[in-house]
C-alpha cells in the first residue's frame, strides 16, 4: 500500500536553461549543481580594461598558460554549490564541537604530558598560518581563474582554510585557559623558528605567483598533498600521549583533506588530460612545488617526529605517486 | 596583545581573523600587495581596522547552512505546487526577467570583485570580511538562479540569461556598472560596491524587488529575500566600515574618497532606472512608487547617512539634487523606451490600463498628466487603430551610463539633454553632466566602452538587420520580445486562469 496525493501536473516549455541544453540536450532537466555553476562568468564584451592589469581583461583566458577548449569540464564531483556546500561543512562542524567538548571535559590535553603540549606548540599551532597562506591562494585563484566550475570551488576551499586556522587556533586556545599567549607563540615559531622557515618561505613564494592555474598546482600538489597530509594524517607519533586528543582536535581537517582532495584531484587530471602541452606544464609545476615541499617538511619531520625527514619523504613519493595516477610525467 | 587573562570576544576574534596574518620577508609586502597604493589611498596603521562583524567560520557555516535548508525546502515546495499560476498575473514574471539578465550576474561580479578585496588589500581583518561577502555574493547568484529556474520552465526570456547579459543592448547598462567596478583598484572597488551600492543605495534595489514578489504573491522570490537580509546586514556593515576607516586614516583620502561617492552615486542613479521602471510599470499589484522610494530611501535615509559622515568632510554625492528631481520622471521616460522597442527587450511591455494610468497620475501630480499621461494615451488609441507604434532607429548611447540617450534637460522635461566633450580628436557624447563628469575624470577608460549600438554598426553583433542581432543576443524572435497581450507567455497564463476568466466574464 502507498499514499498518493495527486498533485496538477503542468507541462514545462522547456526543462533547463539555454546554455545548458547546448551542452546536454533540450530533454532533461539539470541538476541545481550545473544551473548555478555552468557559464554564469561573463566571456565576452568586458568594457574596460582593469587599471591594476591592463595587459589582460578581468576575466581572461591568458591568465594561465595552460589552455582549455572549455573551462566547464573540469566539473567538481562533489556537485558542491552555495547551499551543499555549507550544509556539508555545517555537518562536520558538528563533529568539531562534539570533540572539542569531550577533550575539554575528559581534561585530555590538561593530563598531557608538557613534551606532548611543546610538540602541539611547536608543531600543530603553527600550521594556522599555512592555512591562512592557503586561503590568500585560494582566494586568489577565485579572483584570477576562469570559469565558475573551477573559481567557485575555490572561494568554498578558502574559507575552509580560514575555518581549518581557526580550529587550530582554538586548540591552542585550549592549552593556554584562552590567553591567547600560544598563539602569540606559534605566531614567533612560524616567523623565527629554524625549522619552520622554508615553509614560510614557499608559501610567501607562491603568494607572488601570476599564473592562477600554476599557483593551484602549487597549492593543491605541494601544499595539501605534502604537508596536510603529512600533519592530519601521519605525524601522530609527534603529539605522543596527546596523539588521541589531536586526533579529535583536528577530525575535521582530516575529513577536509579527503573531500578537498576528490575535487582538486578531479581538476588537475581533466586539465592535464586537454593536451600535451597542459600535460607538460603541469607536470613541471607539480614536480617542482612537491619537491620543494619535501625539502621544507623535512626539518619539520624530523624535529617532531625524529625520522630524519623519512615522514616527508614518503609524504612527497606519495605525492608524486598521486600526480602520475593524474596524468602527469613526474 | 595577549597576556594571563582570558581573552574579550573582541580580542579572541582578532586572533582567529588578523593574527593569522605576518608580514612577509621572504618576498617584499609590495609585491604580494602589488594593487592597494596605485590609487593613491594613504593607510597609516590597519590595525585600526574596526571588524564591522565578528563571524568566524564554525558560526558562518551553521548559520548559512540552516538558511539554506529552509529556503530550498520553500523552493522544493513553490515548484511542487505550481506556485508560478498563482502569482498576481502573468506580466509579474516580466519583473523576473529584468532581474535574472539584469541584476543576478552582478551578483557574480561582486563575487569575484569581493575576492579580489579579499586577497589584495593588505590588512587581514578587512580581507577576511570581503571573503564572507564573496562567498554571499555567490550564495546569491546561485539561490537566484536556482529560484527563478522554476519561472523559466514555463515563461519565456530567461532562458539564456548569461548570454543575454554579454550581449542585449540594454543590459550593457549593468554590465558596464559593474565592469567599471571590477576594474577599478581594490578602494575604488569597496567605495563603489560596498559603500555606494549595498549601503546607500541597496534599498532602492534589492528590497523594491523582494518587496515586488511580497505583493505579488511570489512566495519563492520573496522567501530569497528573507534569506538573504541577514547577509545584506553584513555588508552594509562592511560598507560604511570601509568608508569610515579610509577618511579616518589620512586627510589626503577625503578627495579621492568624494570623487569616487560622486561617480558611484550618479553611476548608480542610472543603473537604478530600471528600478523606478520596474516599480511603476511593472509591478501588477504596486508597493509604492519609485518616487516615495526615492524619497524614503535616498532624500531622508541617505540624507542621514550624509549628515553622519559630514565630521569626516564628505558631502553629499554632487547632483543629488538632480537625481531627486529625475525622480518625478525617470520611470516614465524608461517604460516609453521599453515601448518603443518592444521588439528588441527579452521582457514584455504593456500600455498602462485607465485604473494603472490614474495611479500613476495620483503618485506624480506634478508631472504625469504633464508630460507622459497623453504620450500612452496616444500611443493606446495608436495600437488601437491598428497602429501599434515602434520605433525602428538606432538609438545615441551615453558613452558612461549607456542608457539611450532618452532623458530630458534639468528643469526642462520637453528637451532631451546632451552633453559632448572631445577627447583625443575623438567626440563623446552623454546623457547630464554627472556621466559627462565621470568621462573627463577617466577619459581614457571610458573611451574603451563597448556601446552596443556602435556594436551592431560596426558588424560585430550577428549581422545587420534586427532579427539578425536579436538572434545573436539569443532571443527567440516572437516569444521572448514584443507586447505581453498576445505573447506566448499571456496565452498560457490565461490557459492556466481559464476557469477564473469565464466565471469572471
Amino acid at each position: 500500500m502507498s499514499v498518493q496525493i495527486k498533485t496538477i501536473n503542468l507541462e514545462p516549455k522547456r526543462q533547463t536553461f539555454s546554455h545548458i541544453a547546448r551542452r546536454f540536450g533540450e530533454d532533461k532537466p539539470a541538476s541545481r549543481y550545473l544551473e548555478g555553476t555552468l557559464d554564469i562568468q561573463a566571456t565576452e564584451n568586458f568594457h574596460y580594461k582593469p587599471l591594476w592589469e591592463p595587459e589582460y581583461w578581468h576575466y581572461d583566458l591568458g591568465k594561465s598558460a595552460v589552455k582549455m577548449a572549455d573551462w566547464y569540464k573540469p566539473l567538481d564531483p562533489r556537485q558542491y554549490y552555495y547551499a551543499t556546500y555549507n550544509i556539508s561543512r555545517s555537518n562536520m562542524n558538528t563533529a568539531v564541537e562534539r570533540n572539542f567538548t569531550f577533550v575539554e571535559e575528559r581534561g585530555m590535553l590538561a593530563k598531557a604530558s608538557s613534551g606532548a603540549i611543546g610538540a602541539i606548540k611547536r608543531g600543530l599551532l603553527p600550521l594556522r598560518h599555512l592555512h591562512w597562506g592557503s586561503n590568500m591562494n585560494m582566494s586568489e585563484i577565485c579572483q584570477r581563474g576562469y570559469g565558475t566550475a573551477v573559481t567557485a570551488p575555490c572561494i568554498f576551499s578558502a574559507m575552509d582554510h580560514l575555518g581549518m586556522a581557526q580550529i587550530n587556533s582554538r586548540v591552542g586556545l585550549m592549552i593556554d585557559g584562552q590567553t591567547g599567549t600560544s598563539l602569540d607563540e606559534a605566531k614567533q615559531t612560524w616567523l623565527s623558528d629554524p625549522m619552520w622557515q622554508e615553509t614560510r618561505k614557499l608559501i610567501e613564494d607562491s603568494f607572488v605567483e601570476r599564473d592562477w592555474f600554476h599557483l593551484y598546482t602549487a597549492q593543491v600538489l605541494g601544499v595539501n598533498a605534502v604537508f596536510y597530509n603529512l600533519f592530519y594524517k601521519n605525524a601522530d607519533a609527534a603529539w605522543t600521549d596527546a596523539a588521541t586528543a589531536v586526533a579529535l582536535l583536528t577530525e575535521f581537517q582530516s575529513d577536509w583533506l579527503a573531500d578537498e582532495t576528490r575535487w582538486s584531484d578531479s581538476v588537475i587530471k581533466t586539465v592535464a588530460a586537454e593536451s600535451e602541452e597542459n600535460k607538460a606544464l603541469i607536470s613541471g609545476w607539480a614536480k617542482n612545488w612537491i619537491v620543494r615541499a619535501v625539502v621544507a617538511a623535512k626539518p619539520l619531520s624530523s624535529a617532531l617526529l625524529g625520522d630524519n625527514g623519512a615522514a616527508a619523504e614518503t609524504a612527497g613519493a606519495a605525492a608524486l605517486k598521486k600526480a602520475a595516477s593524474l596524468g602527469l610525467a613526474v | 596583545m595577549s597576556g594571563t587573562k582570558k581573552l574579550g570576544l573582541r580580542q579572541r576574534y582578532e586572533h582567529l581573523t588578523r593574527g593569522l596574518d605576518w608580514e612577509t620577508t621572504y618576498q617584499p609586502m609590495d609585491k604580494v600587495f602589488p594593487y592597494d597604493e596605485f590609487e593613491g589611498i594613504k593607510i597609516k596603521d590597519w590595525s585600526a581596522w574596526e571588524d564591522p562583524f565578528r563571524l568566524t567560520m564554525d558560526s558562518y557555516w551553521k548559520f548559512q547552512a540552516e538558511k539554506e535548508r529552509k529556503l530550498y525546502a520553500v523552493l522544493d515546495s513553490f515548484a511542487q505546487n505550481n506556485g508560478q499560476t498563482g502569482i498576481s498575473d502573468g506580466r509579474y514574471a516580466n519583473v523576473l526577467k529584468l532581474f535574472l539578465t539584469g541584476i543576478s550576474p552582478e551578483e557574480y561580479q561582486a563575487h569575484r570583485g569581493f575576492a579580489f578585496t579579499g586577497r589584495h588589500l593588505r590588512g587581514a581583518g578587512a580581507r577576511v570580511a570581503c571573503q564572507m561577502q564573496s562567498i554571499d555574493e555567490l550564495r546569491h547568484i546561485q539561490t537566484q538562479i536556482h529560484t527563478i529556474s522554476h519561472f523559466n520552465k514555463y515563461f519565456n526570456g530567461i532562458h539564456d540569461f548569461s548570454k543575454m547579459h554579454d550581449r542585449v543592448w540594454y543590459l550593457s547598462v549593468p554590465k558596464s556598472f559593474f565592469d567599471d567596478a571590477r576594474t577599478s583598484g581594490p578602494f575604488e572597488f569597496m567605495i563603489a560596491i560596498g559603500f555606494a551600492f549595498e549601503y546607500v543605495l541597496t534599498n532602492l534595489l534589492f528590497v523594491p524587488f523582494m518587496s515586488g514578489a511580497a505583493y505579488n504573491g511570489d512566495m519563492s522570490t520573496v522567501t530569497f529575500g528573507f534569506s538573504a537580509q541577514s547577509d545584506e546586514s553584513r555588508h552594509m556593515t562592511l560598507g560604511i566600515e570601509v568608508i569610515k576607516f579610509l577618511l579616518e586614516q589620512h586627510p589626503d583620502n577625503l578627495p579621492i574618497v568624494q570623487k569616487w561617492v560622486d561617480k558611484w552615486f550618479w553611476r548608480g542613479h542610472r543603473l537604478l532606472g530600471i528600478v523606478a521602471m520596474m516599480m511603476d510599470y511593472m509591478l501588477p499589484k504596486k508597493v509604492m512608487s519609485w518616487k516615495e522610494a526615492w524619497d524614503i530611501y535616498f532624500v531622508e535615509a541617505g540624507g542621514a547617512l550624509f549628515q553622519d559622515l559630514a565630521r569626516y568632510g564628505l558631502k553629499m554625492p554632487k547632483y543629488h539634487e538632480i537625481a531627486t528631481a529625475e525622480a518625478e520622471h525617470v520611470s516614465h521616460q524608461n517604460w516609453c523606451t521599453f515601448y518603443q522597442y518592444t521588439h528588441a527587450a527579452n521582457f514584455h511591455t504593456w500600455l498602462p490600463d485607465n485604473e494603472h494610468l490614474d495611479w500613476l497620475s495620483e503618485k506624480y501630480p506634478n508631472t504625469f498628466d504633464k508630460y507622459y499621461r497623453p504620450r500612452f494615451e496616444m500611443w493606446g488609441q495608436m495600437a488601437k487603430e491598428g497602429k501599434r507604434f515602434y520605433n525602428n532607429a538606432l538609438v545615441q548611447l551615453c558613452q558612461v551610463c549607456q542608457i539611450p540617450m532618452v532623458y530630458t534637460e534639468p528643469g526642462d522635461p520637453n528637451t532631451i539633454c546632451f552633453r559632448e566633450t572631445q577627447f583625443n580628436g575623438q567626440r563623446y557624447h552623454f546623457c547630464s553632466d554627472g556621466c559627462s563628469d565621470i568621462f573627463k575624470n577617466e577619459p581614457e577608460k571610458y573611451v574603451q566602452a563597448w556601446l552596443p549600438v556602435q556594436q551592431i554598426f560596426q558588424g560585430n553583433c550577428g549581422g545587420a538587420t534586427i532579427p539578425e542581432v536579436l538572434d545573436w543576443y539569443g532571443y527567440k524572435f516572437g516569444e521572448d520580445n514584443f507586447d505581453y497581450v498576445g505573447s506566448p507567455d499571456e496565452k498560457l497564463w490565461n490557459e492556466w486562469h481559464a476557469d477564473k476568466i469565464k466565471a469572471a466574464s
